[in-house]
């Protein structure tokens, strides 16, 4: 396979220090500034190795997709690793992988995102190829054909041939009455059937520009050289004077629970799942939020010190796992979710009856300063753990950036979690806790086992309370990265290693739809864990 | 001290990079090796060890032991219950890693400086003195079998246990290392600390240490992180006899995608080819877009998602494994394609340009994966257990390039037998034929 050598060669040379516009920033190894054409630029320097991680993030996902082509947004995602003006399709991974590195992207319902991790010197050739098929893709109808092929595989994989991903579609759906956010990231079957090569190109001319791009380079880098060369490579490209303003429908006020009942054979774990419409993290305004997530932590997560598990696995032993959930990170209104997987032999019914219970009595009962406390120094502890891994430092800010808020907001955010206080925590909790903005989910292998008592029966006056679901949130496994649960829970990682205390928001719904690329190549028993070292 | 020389050139023709960090290879004073990368970057230390042994040294009537003992060492110890253990372990801040494998059982931990002695005592009495309390022991149970029970419906785990246990019928790896329904039924707190005293020892054990702790500071540490388990393990099982000659199974499963496991014998780690093999299996399937593999069943005719193969030394059997998933209707396609490609490479070899691409990712990415003090204690822990040098870390890429064309053909038509090949197959695959 000819590959081309894009020509940066000397690109390093003679950069001098160029003086900054660097926005005031609170972590002194974060640098930001915006190129002329609108494109925002985010460096993290570590110098520990010198590898770096390149990524550009693109403020446009599934939930900017028009009607009727749910899927685009991904399916765009594949098709640009096909041929540009100047490289042949499949020319750009294999260029990355002749330099040693590794390429991937991602899309979810507020960004897609493309990245690299190479060795820090070839930086320049990746800026090079990232700002080439920003403006300059060539798709053929074969591409097309092909890839939607693909796609459609992928979506077998992910979603059709996993049960519990096919509840969390019917879920996300019945959650939202008016938001794309209920459509699901990779798409519906019959719209990506469908897909045309105008559907994508027009969602790829439209978004695909600077001005609606963040870059984001983390590591061993220095932010006077990764600014000349992003005024070379992506500054070249001019601002997409059509860009829209970013809206999406917005929720009406929503007025009736509603009640969802998914059976298939292949749920071999029967669980409640309970979503509540949630607000999300708003630039400036992000207090509301923190106290939504310190409420997933003292409800859910840790699978032994929470509330809901102490409740309902260890005091009244009813449940194999019990959780709850929340992100923040969302341009629009999120979900707050727990759930339940019961014991075997305990009705869905009961578990529900007993989740409700719990958070009845944890209304009542309110947070105490220790479980806060335990929280706060995860919470710190997690800012240090987090800095040893750059990639996740660099997802954060993108993932931030491209979903509303600002490098300030990312930077405040620490503080602000650590702020928040008992009485923001309850107040939070009983704004959430209502039944009318939530979708209450029975997902089980047969709806026979509901018995008699009907599942839809009215559940108007109960005390608010939520359900969970996700199934043991550590059943130990014989592979290291174990496939995803069917019912999805957050595992028990109570403090993510961003520095964050997002919870993976999505339960089993893919709603990242992570690499383009294939998923493990080792088929999943067969892995082994000692070959860390390899070869 | 993290820095690694890297001298890599623009695409083909690199010369081989380097990866250079510091390994202090030392011993404690109470005779356990280790090896450190002092970091002092971050106020922290990552920790991984592992013990050679695994789930393959438990006896077959308790299948499925180590797998739960080790679930449940952190269920408490002492006179701490679950919650009161893992109470304390967040009020420090500290991550701990229980891990069971069919050769290996594995702990690892994060913990800060500022509480570095008492967190790690806190692992010290997970790993020497667990409870095991019988409450604690029948949730982490239910756990267990709520897992089994989603194997029995997750077409990759069906496929791979059906591969494993017809591969080797009378060994260990023929049977799935969490148990069975009846074993993991039957197990009791006694039976599990039976088999802690047969894993967890000062025997074959691998430490890897990254963060801001020295030589003299680490080596006590240790010392009381592991001087209170046994002294000796038992021995290790014997080679396992590879039973398979090639074809299709075919398993009946309802589900709208089949999803294919495949293998055939591969060359061990000190096999004289296994260099050899490690980049002709790049080319063959282990590079994801780049692979021959990804670019004719996924980019040429987009029958799946993801195709890709893998060469698994396990301690006592060498396999040469892979995967792929398509619809019903397209598996008969995807897996004739896979054959083809088998059979072409073993015939006519790679191309100059793809082990030159190869040999150039693979040199180049080898430093990329010391960037962190976790990957890193993982790598130096890695390392020991394969019995390698520290000085492999600056020497493993001179192996990469000394790897000819010559090398490349011989290899792939001595091992590479498309006959040979064996697929399982599980779903509802159309147009299939099965063939033993």
């Amino acid at each position: 396979m000819p590959l081309r050598q894009l020509c940066l060669a000397c690109a390093f040379a003679g950069a001098g220090a160029a003086p900054l516009a660097a926005q005031g920033t609170g972590d002194d190894d974060v640098t930001t500034f915006t190129l002329d054409n609108g494109m925002e630029v985010v460096v993290i320097e570590d110098h520990r190795a010198p590898v770096v991680v390149h990524m550009v993030w693109y403020r446009t996902g599934s939930a900017d997709e028009p009607p009727g082509v749910s899927g685009v947004a991904h399916f765009l995602e594949h098709l640009l690793f096909k041929a540009t003006d100047d490289m042949e399709a499949g020319e750009f991974s294999a260029t990355v992988a002749a330099n040693g590195g590794t390429d991937n992207a991602f899309t979810s319902y507020d960004y897609t995102a493309y990245f690299q991790r190479v060795a820090a010197d070839r930086l320049p050739l990746m800026m090079e190829m990232e700002a080439d098929r920003m403006n300059d893709l060539a798709l053929t109808a074969e591409d097309i054909e092909t890839e939607r092929n693909v796609i459609l595989e992928e979506r077998n994989q992910r979603v059709e041939n996993n049960a519990g991903a096919l509840a969390g579609e019917q879920i996300s759906a019945a959650q939202y009455l008016n938001h794309r956010y209920g459509q699901p990231v990779i798409g519906w079957q019959h719209e990506m059937q469908a897909l045309q090569m105008d559907d994508v190109l027009d969602f790829y001319e439209l978004y695909y520009s600077p001005n609606n791009a963040v870059l984001v380079v983390a590591g061993d880098v220095d932010p006077a050289e990764v600014r000349q060369l992003a005024e070379e490579t992506y500054g070249a490209i001019p601002a997409e004077d059509q860009l829209p303003e970013r809206f999406r429908s917005q929720e009406p006020p929503q007025r009736a629970e509603r009640r969802v009942i998914f059976d298939d054979p292949r749920i071999s774990q029967p669980y409640v799942r309970r979503g509540y419409l949630a607000p999300e993290r708003d630039a400036g305004a992000q207090e509301e939020a923190a106290a939504l997530t310190v409420l997933a932590q003292v409800l859910g997560g840790s699978s032994f010190t929470s509330v809901l598990s102490e409740k309902l696995v260890f005091e009244q032993p009813l449940a194999l796992f019990a959780g709850a959930w929340y992100s923040g990170l969302s341009l629009d209104a999120t979900t707050f979710g727990v759930s339940v997987a019961p014991l075997p032999g305990v009705p869905l019914a009961e578990a529900e009856a007993a989740l409700d219970a719990a958070l009845a009595e944890f209304l009542e009962e309110g947070v105490t300063e220790d479980q806060l406390e335990r929280i706060r120094v995860q919470l710190r502890a997690s800012e240090i753990y987090g800095r040893d891994d750059v990639e996740g430092r660099a997802r954060e800010y993108g993932a931030a950036l491209t979903s509303g808020l600002t490098v300030g907001d990312v930077q405040a955010w620490p503080d602000i979690l650590e702020a928040v206080t008992a009485e923001d925590v309850m107040t939070a909790a009983r704004r959430v806790f209502d039944r009318d903005n939530a979708v209450t989910a029975y997902v089980l292998p047969d709806r026979a086992a509901l018995e008699a008592p009907p599942a839809m029966a009215p559940t108007l006056g109960q005390p608010a309370a939520p359900a969970g679901l996700a199934p043991p949130a550590r059943v130990p496994g014989p592979t290291p990265a174990e496939a995803p649960d069917e019912a999805g829970a957050p595992a028990e990682v109570p403090v993510d290693a961003a520095g964050t205390m997002d919870t993976p928001a999505t339960m089993d719904t893919p709603t990242t739809m992570e690499g383009d690329d294939p998923a493990d190549p080792a088929p999943d028993s067969p892995a082994d864990t000692t070959d860390t070292e390899g070869n | 001290m993290l820095r690694l020389a890297l001298a890599l050139s623009l695409l083909a023709l690199a010369p081989a990079a380097r990866a250079q960090i510091a390994i202090q290879t030392e011993t404690s004073p109470g005779g356990v090796p280790f090896w450190l990368v002092e970091e002092d970057a971050l106020p922290f230390i990552a920790l991984e060890i592992f013990w050679k042994g695994g789930a393959s040294l438990e006896p077959g009537e308790i299948r499925g032991a180590t797998n739960l003992m080790m679930a449940t060492l952190e269920e408490g110890s002492g006179d701490m219950d679950a919650q009161a253990f893992q109470a304390a372990r967040e009020d420090l801040a500290a991550s701990f890693g229980f891990d069971a494998y069919d050769d290996s059982v594995a702990v690892s931990a994060r913990v800060l400086t500022e509480n570095r002695d008492e967190a790690l005592d806190l692992l010290r009495q997970a790993i020497t003195d667990p409870a095991f309390a019988p409450a604690d022991v029948d949730r982490v149970r239910g756990q267990v079998l709520a897992g089994l029970a989603r194997d029995e419906v997750t077409p990759n785990r069906i496929a791979g246990d059906a591969f494993w246990s017809m591969a080797f019928p009378d060994h260990p790896y023929g049977s799935n290392m969490d148990g069975t329904v009846e074993t993991v039924s039957a197990l009791t707190p006694d039976d599990l600390r039976a088999v802690k005293d047969m894993v967890l020892t000062r025997e074959r054990v691998s430490v890897g240490i990254v963060g801001d702790i020295t030589a003299a500071e680490a080596g006590p540490m240790i010392d009381a992180l592991l001087g209170g388990l046994p002294a000796t393990a038992p021995p290790l099982p014997a080679a396992a006899e590879y039973a398979l000659e090639g074809g299709v199974e075919v398993i009946p499963f309802e589900t709208p995608q089949s999803v294919a496991i495949f293998g055939q014998p591969a060359p061990s780690r000190d096999d004289p080819d296994f260099f050899a093999a490690y980049v002709l299996n790049h080319i063959l399937g282990g590079g994801s877009f780049e692979s021959r593999l990804m670019d004719e069943v996924r980019e040429q005719r987009g029958l799946t998602y993801g195709i890709g193969t893998n060469i698994l030394n396990r301690d006592q059997a060498d396999i040469w494994i892979g995967s792929v998933a398509s619809a019903n209707d397209r598996i008969a396609e995807a897996i004739e394609v896979t054959r083809e490609v088998w059979a072409d490479i073993a015939e006519t070899g790679v191309t100059e340009a793809e082990l030159e691409e190869a040999k150039t990712y693979l040199t180049g990415e080898y430093p990329l994966r010391f960037d962190g003090n976790g990957p890193i204690a993982e790598i130096l822990a890695g390392m020991q257990y394969q019995g390698l040098p520290a000085s492999y870390v600056t020497d493993r890429n001179s192996y990469i390039e000394a790897v000819t064309m010559a090398d490349i053909r011989r290899v792939a038509a001595e091992w590479l037998d498309a006959e040979a090949l064996q697929f399982v197959v599980v779903g509802q695959p159309e147009g299939l034929e099965e063939a033993e």
